[in-house]
């Protein structure tokens, strides 16, 4: 019973003695997170320049982010945090910077250049922004020198557009038991192709939507033994346009980490599908579609929203196929910040090395979302 | 053996005596009564007692006096099904063991007042036999299924007037037919009727996919409009708003892709004007013509 009142007492006493020094002495980082004092140096190197600036960024500091810079004269401090984070709401939006990386290139007495990679903590994953920078000396510390990327502003204009909008009357609560609702839309998986990944086995495939209303999409995929019992079952979660407008088709990737594709006897796809109230627009255009071979294999191109809308979030997926126009492979990339109406936007998909000497052919899908409006 | 017989004797008394006073306390019911409404209970003997109407889902208790009438305002029993109706003394519970019992049906309106109508499916392919089905389950006021025969009317009608007729006698409170899909797309009317009562469901009939696509091209204001001609299916039915037309503009190892949904009938978009492109249009499994833009 002493004993167990000496632990008691003695648990307390150093606990209360770790948050005093917790308090009284901090570590920086946890200092910056908690909205403290950011983790800033002396700017006496290129480097703790560039890590001050990150860390204001990091820590939303834009106006002391913005007047650390050397050439703060060319833009305003509402420029500078625009290109950083978007105009209009996006993917940056709403993300915090995650981590960063700075790459020396070439030093002087006086200037120094640098890349740097911001990893960006977004909902659907880390978004990476590389910026090439000029660090130059002023007495005895350093200055980035900031490479703004502005949008050309939108000249004011009307852009007709014949809405095309579909809405969904459901069973109502007084109807009668006979009064069913409206068929879910019929859609059909047109492709589905396991392979083995380092990762683990990956199922991909195309479902179409073989029906006149648009859909709202998933797949579920369960990987049976050869005894029929079940392995896993796992959802295409966002690795699929989950709107399809009709006869539109996407591409889908379901991963199993851990589960090797010799294990496997079957697989058991289930399509799902529903009616849902979306329109037709915006219209975006992928223009440009280029296929970089490997080494550093890549899709690229550019998004044009052909509609007079903001789209605030862009997700395109690739389709990529053999010369037999066998699925062997999709990728995604979210592009970080809204599409303008007619203003091109670039994105870049990254394809694995050892698949891209297979990759005869492309296609290419964007699913936008609008905070306006719904999904399309 | 004396002591036996005596038994014997007062036993038989007693039942002959118990018989007599049931027959005193007799209630007389009516064979069989309409839903939901008005009907009376006549309960013989002397003296106060309690009935009970007891059925599927409902039970009425009532204080009456013997040799009087008890009468049940319109609305007191609306479950169709087998009643019992129990007197019993006053203030105790019933017992059909040991009470006067007489049992009862109540039956579904004549009339229906309401009507289920099962259509299926809600769309379905054009010019299909017999795909269209749809069942009527007929009910009165108060939810009872109508087992008596009655008449349903069913009435097709698509977009341009024509109608398809079925007249079927329901057998069990329950009718059903089927239809043939009409030969052109665009919503039908499914209308069940019986009486005064009908309902209505929206059949749409769907088009097959595009068939001879075709697009023309033009130049506008440095880029060049895509657009193409109305698109139809096979037999010559307007695919549906909506469905996506991909158009493909192609040059070298580049290409430029762009989805764009049908509006009213044709799907038309500005791509960027390059000398020696390919452009092609497909829509499903429907590949359309190809244009070389040489400009």
């Amino acid at each position: 019973m002493i004993k167990g009142r000496l632990l008691a007492a003695l648990i307390f006493a150093v606990t209360v003695l770790l948050v005093v020094v917790g308090t009284r002495w901090p570590i920086p980082s946890a200092a910056a997170y908690a909205g403290g004092e950011q983790v800033v140096r002396t700017a006496s190197t290129p480097e703790a320049a560039v890590n001050n600036l990150c860390e204001k960024i990091r820590s939303h500091a834009w106006d002391d982010a913005y007047n650390s810079l050397a050439d703060k004269a060319r833009f305003s401090a509402l420029d500078f945090q625009h290109d950083l984070v978007g105009t209009y709401p996006g993917l940056l939006t709403y993300s915090n910077l995650d981590s960063f990386e700075m790459q020396p290139l070439h030093a002087s007495a006086s200037e120094a250049e640098i890349r740097l990679r911001l990893k960006w903590a977004t909902v659907v994953g880390p978004s990476v922004v590389t910026r090439q920078l000029r660090v130059v000396r002023d007495g005895d510390r350093w200055q980035v020198e900031w490479p703004i990327a502005s949008q050309p502003p939108l000249a004011p204009q009307v852009i007709p557009v014949n809405y095309l909008r579909w809405d969904v009357i459901d069973r109502g609560a007084g109807d009668d038991w006979g009064m069913q609702n409206v068929d879910a839309p019929h859609v059909r998986i047109v492709d589905m192709h396991p392979v083995q990944r380092a990762e683990g086995t990956v199922i991909l495939g195309e479902l179409l939507n073989d029906d006149i209303y648009p859909a709202y999409v998933s797949v579920t995929a369960t990987l049976l033994r050869k005894d029929q019992t079940a392995i896993a079952s796992e959802g295409s979660f966002d690795k699929i346009s989950h709107v399809l407008l009709p006869k539109q088709v996407t591409p889908f990737l379901i991963q199993f980490p851990d589960v090797t594709l010799a294990d496997v006897g079957s697989v058991r796809m289930t399509p799902f599908s529903s009616l849902i109230a979306t329109s037709a627009d915006p219209v975006i255009e992928i223009q440009g579609q280029h296929m970089s071979p490997a080494p550093d294999a890549s899709l690229s191109g550019q998004l044009v929203n052909q509609s007079g809308q903001v789209a605030n979030i862009a997700h395109v997926l690739a389709t990529f196929y053999d010369q037999t126009g066998q699925v062997v492979w999709v990728a995604d990339q979210y592009v970080d910040r809204a599409l303008l109406p007619q203003t091109p936007s670039p994105f870049n998909i990254h394809i694995p090395e050892d698949l891209a000497r297979k990759i005869a052919s492309e296609r290419t899908v964007v699913a936008s979302y609008s905070f306006r409006g719904a999904e399309s | 053996m004396r002591r036996g017989f005596l038994f014997l004797m007062t036993g038989f008394a007693l039942t002959i005596a118990n018989l007599a006073l049931a027959q005193e306390q007799s209630i007389t019911v009516p064979k069989s009564i309409e839903a939901g409404s008005a009907f009376s209970v006549q309960c013989a003997g002397s003296g106060e007692g309690t009935l009970y109407i007891v059925g599927p889902g409902q039970v009425l208790r009532r204080q009456v006096q013997r040799g009087a009438t008890a009468t049940f305002p319109a609305g007191s029993l609306t479950h169709a099904g087998r009643y019992l109706a129990i007197l019993s003394p006053s203030q105790s519970p019933p017992d059909a063991g040991s009470n006067p019992v007489s049992s009862f049906d109540v039956v579904p309106a004549a009339q229906p007042a309401k009507m289920s109508f099962l259509a299926r499916p809600s769309r379905l392919p054009v010019d299909i036999h017999n795909a269209i089905t749809g069942a009527v389950y007929l009910f009165d006021a108060y939810q009872n299924l109508i087992l008596t025969p009655l008449p349903v009317s069913f009435e097709l009608t698509n977009p341009s007037g024509a109608v398809q007729k079925r007249s079927v006698v329901t057998r069990d409170g329950a009718a059903w037919t089927a239809m043939d899909s009409s030969a052109h797309e665009g919503t039908d009317r499914f209308i069940a009727t019986t009486g005064e009562v009908s309902s209505t469901r929206a059949v749409v009939q769907v088009t097959g996919d595009a068939c001879n696509l075709r697009m023309n091209v033009a130049p506008a204001d440095g880029k060049l409009l895509v657009q193409t001609d109305p698109v139809r299916d096979c037999s010559g039915n307007a695919v549906p708003d909506g469905t996506i037309v991909t158009f493909t503009e192609a040059i070298h190892d580049e290409k430029t892709t762009v989805d764009v949904p049908l509006k009213r009938g044709i799907a038309k978009v500005e791509m960027p004007a390059v000398r020696d492109a390919t452009l092609t249009v497909a829509s499903g499994v429907s590949l359309g013509n190809q244009v070389r833009w040489e400009k």
